[in-house]
């Protein structure tokens, strides 16, 4: 059994700087990099403290010359054939084993499947605390403590976790929420470092990746639905929701309407004859919002109505009611949240 | 073979609502369930049970007393075993607390070649405790399990992710967390309902003095996380109506948009 | 007087309501238009324990509770009356087994009947005997070592899907009642035929039909109970029947036609407001909740009381008038709340309106039970 403890640090204070895992695939850095840049230089400037990026790989000199642009005080580069593919045993080993030599007051992960794969395997490893898919980070005024919040209970609460006693402060940040890192001139040190791998370190051990670029969420379980009704006019305009749709991150849904016009399929309907659904946020376009509709969605944290007509029934319900051409709107919508996430 | 899965029950958090006046939950006239995932995790041994002879099923949770209810609907579902782990001492445990609860149970319990997790709990939503006991038990994991086959020494699971999926293989034991794609559910065997009340034996409840478990790393005092603050997430009916040019519209809209913080 | 559920009917009941939710609910509506039986329904029942909940556990039941056996109903009718038809029907057979079967019999007919999907299914009722049973014509004809049936049964729930038949047959016309004899009949048997599937009013998934006996040659064995025993054999059963088929889902078709109700209510605006902020559709939602409270109590105090063993034929006739009466009329108000939309078969409550009918005619009219309950209550004079 694993002889970590908690609750056993003398004196904290010996724990300095922030750090973050910094993600990959094919050769890029995933967005949740830039995000969680932005959030370490943010914490790193209120406790006067350092930067460091992590970053696990082989081959990847591009990947890694370029999250050094974004304003980090050192990149360490695990360099390692091994670590070509994501392993939980090598990536656990890597990251822990630095850690245990390098004190740091706060490390920061994605909170991707992988990074909620082996972030608590390092946090257990290591014997400290560790805060799951938070949509905020801050550092208290007073005492200095990390101060990490994370929604609970489906979303129904939020709840802002310290861990006061351990170090580091460990937590795992939810992708796409926070703002992103600017690129900048200047280039950060960036330290290369051969891990003490091997082969028999793998236990699990993948075989295969396959890459499926199709996947998509049911609308059951959607967090974010992008919706059409008879305004969308054809199933080009269904192409436009689409557009949104994966830009934000949701799935498409329609009216009875559109499904019978033919413009999508029956599968992505909703409402009384539909599905019922429960998004944190259903954007309505071109509904009027008829009761067999509404009956499917009412349990929506907030509905956004994109409509022409003021007076369709669904502007009275919506929590936001966008007056305005769909057309003409949602591409500028598009354009906004691009340039939000860095995608331009 | 000796499959042991952790459930937790849970308030169904669908049906879970605030007080706005508080900050807090209403739990009241809220059911409790099996967590979710925890349902497939199970179903997934019961279905390696209905495909072998010699597989023995142990379903696991750490919980207060009406927590029985959680591991009885587990024996009825088929499991041949559950064990309830409760003890005031960990009430108000975090994540760390919980695993080295449910590890130090685990080791009690003694034979296992799978411990079957679910990925997260629908209240804490954190997808911890899985990892955590596998570190605490030095065993291999694969989680986010979404299809599962056991060759003859090793198991080879299909694992998803975000851009795909992965294929992993690994010897026994080892500890896996099933998602919900993984499989359905099966509903409870009426028989075995009451099979489960008047077999006294398919149940048990233990203590932190049955298990050996450090008290120095459980419970609420010793949780390495503890709650700063909890808030309700603004989300009221704000009834906002906008009109604008179009350019004007989507950035109020994003806006609003980005205050829910989804995006 | 505890009130209170046992925790294995509590979790009977979660069961039920999951089985109802997610098998019998989104099939509902289409097994209902295309009159189709829901076969896979019934073997997942089969399977789970369903069919066998208050049977013996020597056949594969779970013991006996026949409050359990209530709930199974209740729940599965809330989200489909048919098949709480289907099921509690084919109950209502195996349960007369039960009772009249001698051991050979209960040893090889009960436990596929409860664990294997065989549906089984009860003959009494022909053209020109309903509530005046004694005018069958059915006869059964002592020929060597068998008996040859000849006849015609109408309205027969399981007909053309039952793989086992008790049918009611006279082996001696003039003794009337007392000369009715009740057999087991095997579907497979030459001479036997379905007729007519009724294309009925409500219920469509539960196939009601016509057997026609040919010639049916029966071996002695199969005689249920004694000979001319029959009519006791139909009338044992009546008595759990009334209550654990047509109170039992009664009360669950009540129930959700009325949570049906509220929810159209509350998000229905006219006006300005939810049409459930109307006095009017509050008194209505009132007097609907009373009378159901009033249903279920009733309901399952005259199960506990056949679970106890008492003698119950009045409590029983009153379940079923009463149930079957207040089920109706809740259903009837619960559409005229959604208004027009109510009409419309995309609302499960249309449905509804057309399935409950039956429960006033079947299993004895309500005529039938007004004078077995005036009987019990007036005595001899």
């Amino acid at each position: 059994m694993s002889n970590a403890k908690v609750n056993q640090i003398k004196d904290l204070s010996e724990y300095k700087g922030v750090c973050i895992v910094a993600q990959h695939q094919d050769s890029k850095n995933l967005p949740i990099s830039f995000e969680l840049i932005h959030e370490g230089m943010k914490l790193a400037k209120k406790r006067e403290a350092r930067l460091t990026v992590l970053i696990l790989g082989y081959k990847i000199d591009d990947a890694v010359n370029e999250i050094a642009h974004y304003g980090a005080d050192e990149v360490i580069y695990f360099e390692n054939e091994l670590l070509k593919d994501y392993s939980t045993d090598l990536y656990t080993k890597t990251v822990s084993d630095y850690l245990k030599k390098n004190k740091f007051e706060i490390v920061i992960f994605g909170a991707s499947s992988i990074g909620r794969d082996f972030a608590p395997r390092v946090a257990a490893r290591i014997g400290t605390g560790l805060v799951a898919d938070c949509t905020k980070l801050d550092i208290h005024e007073e005492d200095g403590r990390f101060l990490q919040t994370r929604p609970a209970f489906g979303g129904n609460l939020m709840a802002t976790i310290v861990c006061p006693n351990d170090r580091p402060q460990m937590a795992t940040v939810r992708p796409g929420v926070m703002e992103t890192a600017t690129r900048l001139e200047e280039k950060s040190v960036v330290t290369l470092i051969k891990p003490d791998i091997a082969l028999g370190d793998i236990i699990a051990k993948t075989l295969e990746i396959i890459y499926d670029k199709s996947k998509h969420v049911s609308l059951a379980d959607a967090d974010i639905i992008v919706s059409g009704g008879r305004g969308m006019k054809n199933k080009e305009g269904f192409e436009l929701l689409e557009e949104l749709a994966e830009v934000i991150g949701g799935t498409v849904g329609a009216s009875r309407v559109a499904v019978d016009e033919g413009w999508i399929d029956h599968s992505r309907q909703v409402g009384q004859t539909g599905q019922t659904v429960r998004p944190i946020v259903y954007i309505a376009c071109g509904i009027s919002g008829a009761i067999q509709h509404m009956v499917g969605i009412s349990d929506s944290d907030f509905i956004i109505a994109i409509n022409k007509n003021p007076t369709a029934p669904i502007m009275e319900r919506a929590n936001l009611a966008v007056e305005g051409d769909l057309f003409k709107v949602i591409p500028e919508l598009i354009k906004e949240i691009k340039e939000h996430k860095g995608m331009a | 073979m000796n499959i042991i899965v952790c459930v937790k029950q849970v308030p169904n958090t669908n049906d879970v609502r605030i007080n706005h006046d508080t900050g807090t939950l209403i739990r009241d006239g809220v059911d409790s369930i099996i967590n979710p995932d925890d349902l497939n995790a199970l179903e997934e041994a019961l279905q390696i049970k209905d495909s072998r002879d010699d597989v023995k099923v142990t379903v696991l949770s750490m919980g207060p007393p009406q927590a029985k209810n959680a591991l009885m609907e587990s024996l009825a579902m088929g499991a041949d075993k559950a064990i309830l782990v409760s003890d005031r001492a960990f009430a108000g445990s975090d994540t760390w607390a919980t695993a080295t609860v449910l590890a130090s149970a685990i080791k009690k319990i003694g034979d296992y070649d799978i411990i079957f997790c679910g990925r997260q709990a629908i209240d804490g939503d954190t997808a911890q405790v899985g990892p955590e006991i596998a570190e605490f038990l030095d065993l291999p994991q694969i989680t986010y399990v979404m299809d599962l086959e056991i060759q003859k020494d090793k198991v080879v699971a299909t694992r998803s992710f975000e851009s795909g999926t992965m294929v992993i293989e690994s010897r026994m034991p080892v500890l896996l967390s099933a998602i919900k794609e993984l499989n359905h559910p099966r509903f409870m065997d009426i028989r075995r309902i009451y099979e489960a009340h008047e077999n006294e034996e398919m149940f048990e409840m233990w203590s932190a003095k049955d298990i050996e478990v450090d008290l120095t790393q459980i419970g609420v005092k010793n949780s390495p996380t503890k709650v700063y603050k909890t808030f309700v997430p603004t989300r009221e009916f704000s009834g906002k109506k906008l009109t604008g040019t179009p350019k004007e519209l989507a950035n109020k809209c994003f806006n609003e948009i980005l205050h829910l913080n989804i995006v | 007087m505890n009130f209170d559920l046992t925790n294995e009917q509590i979790m009977v009941t979660k069961a039920a309501r999951r089985f109802a939710e997610e098998v019998c609910e989104p099939i509902a509506a289409e097994i209902d238009k295309e009159h189709r039986f829901p076969r896979e329904t019934f073997e997942l029942l089969s399977k789970y324990g369903f069919v066998g909940t208050g049977f013996p556990k020597e056949y594969g039941g779970t013991g006996n509770d026949k409050i359990a056996q209530l709930i199974v109903v209740e729940e599965i009718a809330k989200a489909c009356m048919a098949t709480s038809s289907i099921l509690s029907i084919h109950q209502g057979m195996v349960n007369c087994l039960l009772k009249f079967g001698n051991e050979k019999q209960r040893d090889e007919y009960i436990r596929p009947l409860l664990c294997d999907g065989v549906v089984g299914a009860f003959a009494l009722t022909e053209d020109n005997a309903g509530s005046d049973a004694s005018n069958i014509h059915t006869t059964a004809v002592l020929e060597g070592d068998d008996y040859i049936i000849n006849g015609t049964k109408r309205f027969i729930t399981g007909a053309g899907q039952a793989g086992l038949y008790i049918v009611l047959a006279y082996t001696e016309p003039k003794l009337k009642t007392r000369g009715i004899t009740a057999f087991i009949v095997d579907p497979k048997t030459e001479g036997f035929s379905v007729g007519k599937i009724e294309d009925k009013m409500g219920i469509c998934a539960s196939h009601t039909g016509e057997l026609v006996f040919e010639d049916v040659r029966v071996p002695k064995e199969n005689m249920l109970g004694k000979y001319n025993q029959g009519f006791k054999v139909a009338l044992a059963s009546i008595d759990d029947a009334r209550v654990l088929t047509v109170g039992a889902q009664c009360l669950g078709v009540a129930e959700s036609a009325l949570d049906l109700a509220v929810e159209y209510a509350k998000s229905r605006v006219q006006f300005g407001k939810p049409v459930v902020l109307k006095q009017g559709i509050q008194w209505y939602i009132a007097e609907m909740a009373t009378k159901i409270e009033a249903t279920k109590w009733m309901t399952y105090y005259a199960a506990q009381m056949i679970q106890d063993g008492k003698r119950v034929t009045k409590q029983c006739a009153m379940v079923k008038l009463y149930a079957s009466e207040t089920a109706r009329e809740v259903v009837e108000r619960a559409l005229q709340i959604h208004g027009g939309y109510g009409y419309m078969k995309d609302y499960a409550i249309e449905r509804m309106y057309r399935d409950i009918k039956i429960a006033e005619l079947y299993e004895g009219t309500n005529e039938i039970q007004k004078l077995v309950i005036s009987r019990e209550v007036i005595g001899k004079v």
